[in-house]
């Protein structure tokens, strides 16, 4: 009887992954909770989208503020972006061949880019703000565009300022053996989803704020 | 498949997917200059944008259906969810205007 506990007890010791119930969706469940994490933030962005879109049809007098250099200024920010979501994408790859440093290289890029991105996220704002935009007010119209503007674009900055954080500490713990490949995988998540709710709030925030 | 083995597979599709992405931002401005900005033309060009980045970019495409089952539509029944809460502060808008 007693050898049969320890038999037992030393399987799922020694052989834990046997016994224990497969991975739910076959991911780690750290890359499981990313995903998660993902979702709920996506509810997040999706909320304050759909609120600026209520209060824009709400509002007579919606100011379209932007000018052309606005909007070159953020198909620039759009080309970084994504140029950096292929950047951690061989990031990822060069940590799973093992090249430790190549991988710590493009994670560096990538974080640099979202440092470039964030200077030109500021640049604009400072010009809106140089132009008497604030929360509440505005010499446009409608009171509530900068605190739309502000929230959704504040928010997404935000977003990516955490991610270059956090790309520049697994990058670095990576190329010290601190960090798996798969850590940089699931930070690589998050900074293509950062990416991904640019790429609504481009035409959502700018091109339907345009100046015509 | 998760990216591990992606990651051994060449980026030859991934640098088509990036080109993409970018041409649809390039129409989407081109778009929205020319012809106007309106909401369901952004939209679309839009959700092209983010389903080739969801797909591509981040491999749901490569990891077992059963995922992809339990993160997008549940998403989605959210996002449209929501938009029934913010019906109705439209009308409290309308009720309570904010100071000018």
């Amino acid at each position: 009887m007693s050898t049969a506990k320890v038999s037992e007890a030393s399987l799922t010791m020694e052989h834990g992954a046997g016994v224990m119930e497969e991975r739910p969706f076959a991911i780690p469940s750290s890359k499981l909770v990313m995903w998660l994490f993902i979702i709920s933030d996506a509810c997040t962005f999706g909320a304050v989208l759909f609120a600026y879109g209520y209060i824009r049809n709400s509002a007579a007098d919606w100011p379209l503020v932007f000018e052309r250099a606005s909007i070159w200024n953020s198909l620039l920010m759009t080309f970084i972006l994504v140029s950096t979501s292929l950047t951690v994408l061989l990031a990822v790859r060069a940590a799973y061949a093992e090249e430790r440093q190549s991988a710590f290289r493009w994670t560096m890029i990538t974080a640099l880019g979202g440092l470039l991105f964030t200077v030109l996220h500021i640049r604009e704002w400072m010009s809106l703000i140089g132009q008497g935009a604030r929360l509440f007010q505005n010499p446009w119209g409608a009171p509530m565009f900068g605190a739309t503007f502000f929230a959704i674009t504040g928010l997404h900055m935000a977003h990516v300022m955490g991610g270059v954080i956090a790309l520049i500490v697994v990058g670095s713990g990576y190329r010290a053996e601190r960090y798996a490949a798969r850590h940089l995988e699931i930070w690589a998540l998050y900074w293509h989803f950062v990416d991904l709710v640019w790429m609504f709030v481009v035409p959502l925030i700018y091109l339907l704020n345009m100046k015509r | 498949m998760t990216t591990q083995s992606k990651a051994s597979k060449g980026m030859g599709g991934t640098y088509i997917v990036f080109g993409a992405i970018l041409a649809i931002a390039i129409v989407q401005v081109v778009v929205a200059v020319m012809v106007g900005p309106s909401l369901a033309r952004m939209l679309i060009l839009a959700a092209i944008q983010a389903y080739m980045a969801v797909m591509f970019f981040m491999h749901l495409r490569d990891e077992k259906p059963s995922l992809r089952l339990a993160l997008i539509p549940g998403t989605i029944f959210v996002l449209v969810m929501m938009n029934m809460i913010w019906a109705d502060s439209f009308r409290l808008i309308h009720l309570r205007p904010f100071p000018k």
